[in-house]
């Protein structure tokens, strides 16, 4: 059986490939459970600094594999399945944890956005670091077309990121957002060409993989900051200021700005 | 080798850290028995105002010890009296601060809820899943996490099994205080720091007026606390303390 998600480090930066490109990538329990398999290792690989999240083929990755739905749609309506749609239990099953695992981590992760992301594929872009994407990238929150509501995240993402008004049109027409618009909202950080996507993305996760142990301080304080309250994020960011000053990369940092030469890092947690 | 690993006290705090990792800091009756010594001894420690207990980052403790649990019979238990060290904890009069990261999971939880405060990890996970193995808690669960977080939290909790997330703990009044990963000790150790440096006497009798708060009736509590109160007057901590607040200067405690 042909791998449905490919996996592959190099140079610090884990890639992973969604690889059903000839139904575009769309997403079954299969490749669902080698996403997570795929991105839990690369947590746990001390090798790896960070992640490139990316497609195979023409499309980054289409969403719920819309022949398995209509299977067991045709299940129900055959009276074979129980009343329930088993929606419910594919996201807290497959997507959620998904989505959990990317946020959560605690390497930055890269999405290489280079086709359609539709559906939860749009919300698994979304839940990345950064999104480089290529010119014919675009995001579809399509589940208004199929009579369901948007889903693994992206009404968490979504208005965080552009605003409540806008995540709403979006959402309600179920529209596609073209690589330019996306960019325009600061939801695409760099739109560049398909053959320079691969490059581009790396190239960034490898800055991240780079960096300083706060690299991963930063991600979670703005993570943080995102569903907390000022007084609870005032006090997140005194604990992880006292433990980012208490780094070997904090005293390095200082050292090489007033030498005035690039720093080593060396990624080290607090008192390590 | 100790499972129980004591450090030096410091500005009044010392840290007791469980140290079987191999099996996640089950709780085994060598380590509870450990335990219970080294915390009595601290109690007894003039150096000592507060302690710290906590595990590892991956687990406070995941459970008791469930391969040496599982072979014993009712009668066993029994005259092994097989909770004894456990029950002994509560006798502790110095208040200890749980610092929790990572799995809290059934006698990890009651071990840290027998505690004074608990503090978290983002990364900790509370849970009493002992229904999962075909029995229930047996060492407080059903008890201090119905005082903890309410009837309908705690029967969500130990009738399902399933954990619940240092955030949610949170809300539910499980655990005080959710700090980054990294700051989880040193957040602890400042805040055991904090309640060493305020007058040990009245810390004590706190403690123990707001332990009997889960004790007893309203009244008996109320009566219990104004005793408390009143016997503080009996110090000299009292008088140093209300006389250099009258004089605007900071006040030099002796524990008397």
């Amino acid at each position: 059986m042909a791998e449905t998600v490919l996996y592959d480090v190099a140079d610090g930066v884990a890639t992973i490939t969604l690889n059903r490109p000839e139904v575009l990538n769309a997403m079954n329990d299969e490749m669902g459970a080698q996403l997570l398999a795929a991105l839990r290792r690369a947590e746990r690989d001390e090798a790896v600094g960070a992640l490139v999240l990316t497609g195979a083929g023409r499309a980054f990755c289409s969403g719920e594999d819309m022949r398995a739905q209509s299977e067991r749609l045709g299940a129900r309506e055959a009276g074979r399945a129980e009343a329930e749609s088993g929606l419910g239990r594919i996201l807290r099953e497959r997507y959620n944890p998904i989505v959990e695992r990317i946020w959560d981590c605690e390497k930055p992760v890269v999405a290489a956005v280079n086709g359609v992301a539709a559906g939860a594929g749009a919300s698994l872009a979304l839940a990345c670091d950064l999104r480089i994407a290529g010119p014919r990238a675009g995001l579809v929150l399509a589940f208004v077309q199929v009579g369901l509501v948007p889903d693994s995240g992206a009404n968490w993402f979504l208005p965080r990121m552009i605003g409540l008004s806008r995540a709403l049109e979006i959402a309600l027409s179920g529209r596609r957002v073209d690589a330019e618009e996306c960019r325009e909202l600061g939801l695409f950080h760099r739109v560049v060409a398909d053959e320079e996507l691969p490059a581009s993305a790396r190239e960034a996760a490898l800055r991240l993989a780079e960096g300083p142990y706060s690299v991963r301080l930063i991600r979670r304080a703005l993570r943080f900051g995102a569903g907390h309250s000022l007084a609870d994020t005032l006090e997140y960011e005194a604990e992880l200021q006292e433990m980012a000053g208490r780094t070997a990369d904090h005293l390095e940092g200082m050292r090489a700005f007033l030498e005035k030469r690039p720093a080593a890092f060396t990624r080290r947690p607090p008192g390590a | 080798m100790t499972l129980v690993e004591v450090g030096a006290p410091e500005a009044g705090v010392a840290v007791v850290r469980l140290r079987r990792p191999e099996a996640l800091n089950a709780l085994n009756a060598r380590l509870m028995a450990e335990l219970r010594e080294a915390l009595f001894a601290l109690d007894a420690d003039d150096r000592v105002g507060a302690i710290v207990l906590t595990g590892d980052e991956r687990a406070f403790a995941a459970g008791a010890d469930i391969k040496e649990m599982a072979g014993l019979s009712a009668v066993d238990m029994e005259y092994a009296d097989h909770f004894v060290d456990w029950d002994a904890l509560r006798e502790v009069r110095k208040p200890i601060v749980a610092a929790v990261s990572g799995y809290c999971l059934g006698g990890g939880l009651e071990l840290a809820m027998t505690c004074d405060i608990i503090v978290a990890s983002e990364t900790a996970r509370f849970g009493q899943p002992e229904i999962l193995l075909g029995v229930m808690p047996g060492a407080g669960g059903t008890q201090r996490l119905t005082r903890a977080v309410g009837k309908s939290a705690a029967m969500e909790m130990v009738l399902t099994g399933e954990p619940i997330s240092a955030e949610r703990a949170r809300e539910l009044g499980l655990v005080s205080r959710v700090v980054a990963k990294e700051a989880l000790l040193p957040e602890a150790v400042r805040l055991a720091r904090t309640i060493a440096s305020r007058p040990r006497l009245a810390v004590r009798l706190a403690k123990d007026a707001i332990n009997r708060a889960f004790e007893t009736t309203l009244s008996e509590g109320l009566a219990y606390e104004r005793r408390n109160f009143y016997f503080l007057f009996a110090s000299e901590d009292q008088k140093e303390g209300m006389a250099a607040f009258v004089e605007k200067r900071p006040p030099k405690f002796t524990g008397r």
